[in-house]
């Protein structure tokens, strides 16, 4: 190749690229490089531009301006046929393979080994077989996709786009559905990738393991390129700062008026509360405006926690108190009715009901608390919903949109609106910042934080320790389906979270923080 | 390796319902019953190999049965009435009835509108076109379809294995070889799966939903010929609501209603379990023959409900398993 020796070092090239929808400019002027055998993360906000960028690269959308080289050689894909043929290849979230068809059909279609018109089955079984071991698979090929993990759906797609000549791999949030250990096996044939020469982009909000896998940065933000860095050289602040483009101070130092706060209110109070199989017994106690965090790992008894609180779950033992109050939590009605609410985790199926608008969405449950015979007039559901939109500053600020439309942030501020609508005593919120981007983040933790200056009572459950650090009065840490540990005040932070998270397996818990 | 666990439970259904009807009238397990089941059935079994792969790309084909009819009077009038040697009435009607589903395809991936009603018009477009063409029954009296009728290979035991049939065994075998072992078999399934997906994965989806209708269309217009060779008549008004026939022959062999899962044996097992029951009805002699119908819903329910938990079944991941990495 006649390259001069910068571009043969840079294996994709992007160069001021631009693109708009209408009015809307998504992209301006972005340039984006991808070195050979590196793993590069492209991170930004929701809206930065990241799968804009993508999808002009792949060609599924026609870009205005701007040029795109692989190896030096002009490309302009018009569709991803044409941009696998070039050797980019992308890889979805959603695996966008066949899950009726056999692995060795998924790995081969169109493509398929033939002899006078006739597939050669054992031949492609045998070529499937060959291809996935050095991807560290050993599985029956002739099986249907559809049975196996999404672990092994998301390597038959790497496999599939490498072995079609891939020179560049997009992978759009790969780890988004994947466990940890999952994820392990996923970074390890990223790194053997990288190791072949393949640039890999790697697109992903968990920036954990952004840090552990990727070699370089680049970030975006409205649609323009920040910058690009060397992972090893950026600290998690300044990435932070690069595409937030403002201090987070507002949301780290919330915690300093926290020890003004002692005396508080009793809001629910449970006293050897559990349920056998599900959650050891636990005393809980849940005061006016303070929140109280939920840690663990997966698994470790948080969602049952919450759940067992609103009384989605029925408890066999213990008793909950409301302002001081006996009362019994036997179904989620319940819980409504003494004030509770609880945003699940699984936000597009057990939350939000895409199809309504956002209106609807937000008078959902004060209608349900109000029964039939009582219906909301529309005036007072435009009243309620215009002011939840304004409150929470949801964006776009249309209460006649379709929620479904909306990004994950502001879905999650709608299932919010929905119970502060109810004028709730508490609140049970259940990985409230779960796949959104770092701006609705952090304003969700604002959110948080100012629902408790309004003397609500909160239980929040998150993964994120540095994110529970934030907005906590209190952390409850629970380890194998119990809480093992209260941290007040001073004694919050990351490390001692870590400390009783792992206790007898500290090195599970720090290698799932570093 | 797609469907297995169905179709052997047709072939069950199948061997069973055979053995009990052949208890009750020995007669029943004779060469030359299976021969004329073979022959009643032809049309059936043809345009059922269409049709399996129209259902098993996700789609639904309603017009096989006016296409019948509206071939069986053109080849008649083709033939009688505007003097036409067969053979080019024959490869006249079958250029139309391809190029039929070739412009149903095009309209549905085109417009992106549902096989359904796309197909449902062409159902009313077809049968209206042959009242157009004639509203009696016309027959035919070529010589041609004498020979065809006469030929026959006999059968050990006194069967005769019609023209007939021995062109829906070869429709039905090279059907099954084309689905299981061609690239355009494996993009039928690819499309069933996932439309979007397919398309992503650079099947030409476009091109591919125009081939499968044509084909169905096609094999629907050999299935007129055959059935105007069985009747040696043109009628428009004949095979009314074989459509219908035909995607119960489907769905009872295995093949999921919702696409991507199937296979041609499986039909042509459904085919024959239909006219199982109907020549147990006729032997049986007091039965009404609209019994066949019941037996047939009863069948469809069954096999309805034993393909959800099926489905069902095959949703949760049986192996859950994942290599090392090298």
């Amino acid at each position: 190749m006649e390259n001069s020796p910068d571009s043969a070092a840079s294996l994709l090239e992007v160069r001021g690229i631009s693109k708009s929808f209408g009015a809307v400019r998504a992209l301006q002027e972005v340039d984006f490089t991808l070195r050979a055998g590196e793993i590069h993360a492209l991170l930004g906000e929701n809206g930065a531009g990241k799968s804009t960028l993508i999808k002009v690269i792949t060609g599924v959308f026609p870009r205005d301006a701007g040029i795109v080289r692989i190896s030096g050689e002009e490309v302009a894909p018009r569709s991803a046929k044409a941009a696998v043929q070039a050797g980019i290849a992308t890889v979805y979230q959603e695996v966008n393979l066949l899950p009726n068809l056999s692995v060795a059909q998924n790995l081969f279609l169109d493509r398929q080994p033939m002899r006078f018109g006739i597939v050669r089955e054992g031949e492609m079984r045998r070529r499937a077989k060959t291809l996935l071991a050095d991807f560290g698979l050993d599985i029956d090929v002739a099986a249907p996709l559809g049975s196996y993990s999404v672990a092994v759906q998301h390597v038959t797609a790497i496999a599939r786009a490498v072995d079609l000549s891939a020179r560049v791999l997009i992978l759009d949030e790969p780890t988004a559905s994947l466990d940890r250990h999952e994820v392990e096996i996923l970074f390890g044939i990223m790194r053997q990738l990288a190791r072949r020469g393949i640039g890999i982009v790697f697109v992903s909000h968990f920036l954990d393991q952004v840090y552990e896998i990727s070699d370089r940065i680049t970030v975006l933000r409205n649609g323009r390129l920040v910058g690009e860095r060397e992972t090893a050289s950026l600290s998690r602040l300044e990435l932070i700062r690069m595409m937030l483009g403002r201090e987070l101070a507002e949301t780290t130092s919330a915690r300093a008026a926290a020890g003004a706060r002692k005396t508080r209110e009793v809001c629910a109070s449970f006293e050897g509360y559990g349920k056998a199989g599900y959650v050891a017994p636990f005393n809980l106690e849940l005061r006016h405006g303070e929140v109280v965090g939920l840690a663990g790992l997966l698994g470790s008894g948080r969602t049952e926690t919450a759940r067992l609180v609103f009384g989605a779950e029925r408890a066999d033992r213990g008793q909950a108190r409301v302002e001081g109050a006996p009362v019994r939590l036997q179904s989620p009605r319940d819980g409504v009715r003494h004030g509770f609410g609880y945003c699940p985790e699984e936000r597009k199926t057990d939350g939000i009901v895409a199809e309504l608008t956002v209106r609807e969405n937000i008078v959902l449950a004060l209608q349900a608390k109000r029964g039939l015979h009582r219906p909301l007039s529309r005036r007072e559901q435009d009243e309620i919903a215009s002011r939840y939109v304004k409150m929470l500053d949801i964006r776009p600020p249309d209460p006649e949109r379709p929620v479904g439309l909306l990004s994950g942030g502001n879905q999650q501020k709608v299932l919010l609106a929905r119970w502060l609508a109810t004028s709730p005593r508490l609140l049970v919120l259940d990985e409230p910042t779960r796949g959104i981007d770092v701006g609705a983040h952090a304003e969700i933790i604002r959110l948080i934080r100012e629902l408790c200056d309004d003397g609500l009572a909160l239980l929040v459950i998150s993964s994120e320790l540095d994110e529970i650090v934030t907005y906590s009065d209190r952390v409850v840490v629970l380890r194998d389906r119990a809480h093992v540990e209260e941290l007040t005040g001073e004694a919050i932070d990351v490390g001692n979270i870590l400390a009783a998270i792992a206790a007898d397996s500290v090195a599970v818990a720090l290698e799932a923080h570093t | 390796m797609k469907g297995l666990p169905p179709v052997l439970i047709t072939a069950v259904v199948l061997v069973a319902g055979f053995a009990l009807c052949a208890v009750q009238f020995p007669n029943i397990a004779s060469t030359r019953v299976v021969g004329n089941l073979l022959t009643d059935n032809a049309f059936l079994g043809i345009v059922a190999t269409g049709m399996t792969f129209v259902i098993i790309s996700g789609g639904i084909d309603l017009s096989v049965g006016s296409v019948i009819g509206f071939t069986t009077v053109f080849v008649a009038l083709a033939i009688e009435r505007w003097g036409m040697p067969p053979l080019v009435a024959f490869v006249a009607i079958l250029a139309l009835s391809a190029a039929f589903g070739a412009a149903m395809g095009a309209m549905i991936h085109v417009f992106d509108l549902p096989p359904f009603i796309v197909t449902l018009a062409g159902m009313f477009l077809a049968r209206g076109a042959s009242f157009l063409l004639s509203t009696e029954s016309v027959p035919i009296t070529a010589p041609v379809y004498s020979t065809v009728s006469d030929f026959a290979l006999r059968l050990p035991g006194g069967g005769r294995l019609t023209a007939v049939a021995i062109i829906m065994l070869t429709i039905v075998i090279g059907g099954a070889l084309l689905l299981r072992l061609t690239r355009f078999g494996a993009n039928v399934y690819a499309l069933g799966g996932s439309r979007q997906a397919a398309s992503l994965m650079g099947v030409a989806v476009g091109r591919m939903t125009v081939k499968i209708y044509m084909l169905s269309s096609l094999l629907a217009g050999i299935a007129g010929i055959v059935f105007s060779f069985y009747t040696s008549a043109g009628y428009s008004l004949s095979a009314v609501g074989v459509e219908l026939d035909t995607i119960a022959a489907v769905v009872i062999g295995g093949t999921l209603l919702t696409g991507g899962q199937g296979s041609v044996v499986g039909t042509f097992l459904g085919v024959l379990i239909q006219g199982m029951i109907q020549t147990y009805i006729n032997f049986d002699g007091t039965l009404s023959s609209w019994w066949t119908k019941i037996a047939t819903g009863v069948l469809l329910f069954a096999f309805i409900a034993l393909q959800q938990g099926l489905v069902a079944l095959a949703r949760r991941p049986v192996a859950k398993r994942v290599g090392a990495v090298s």
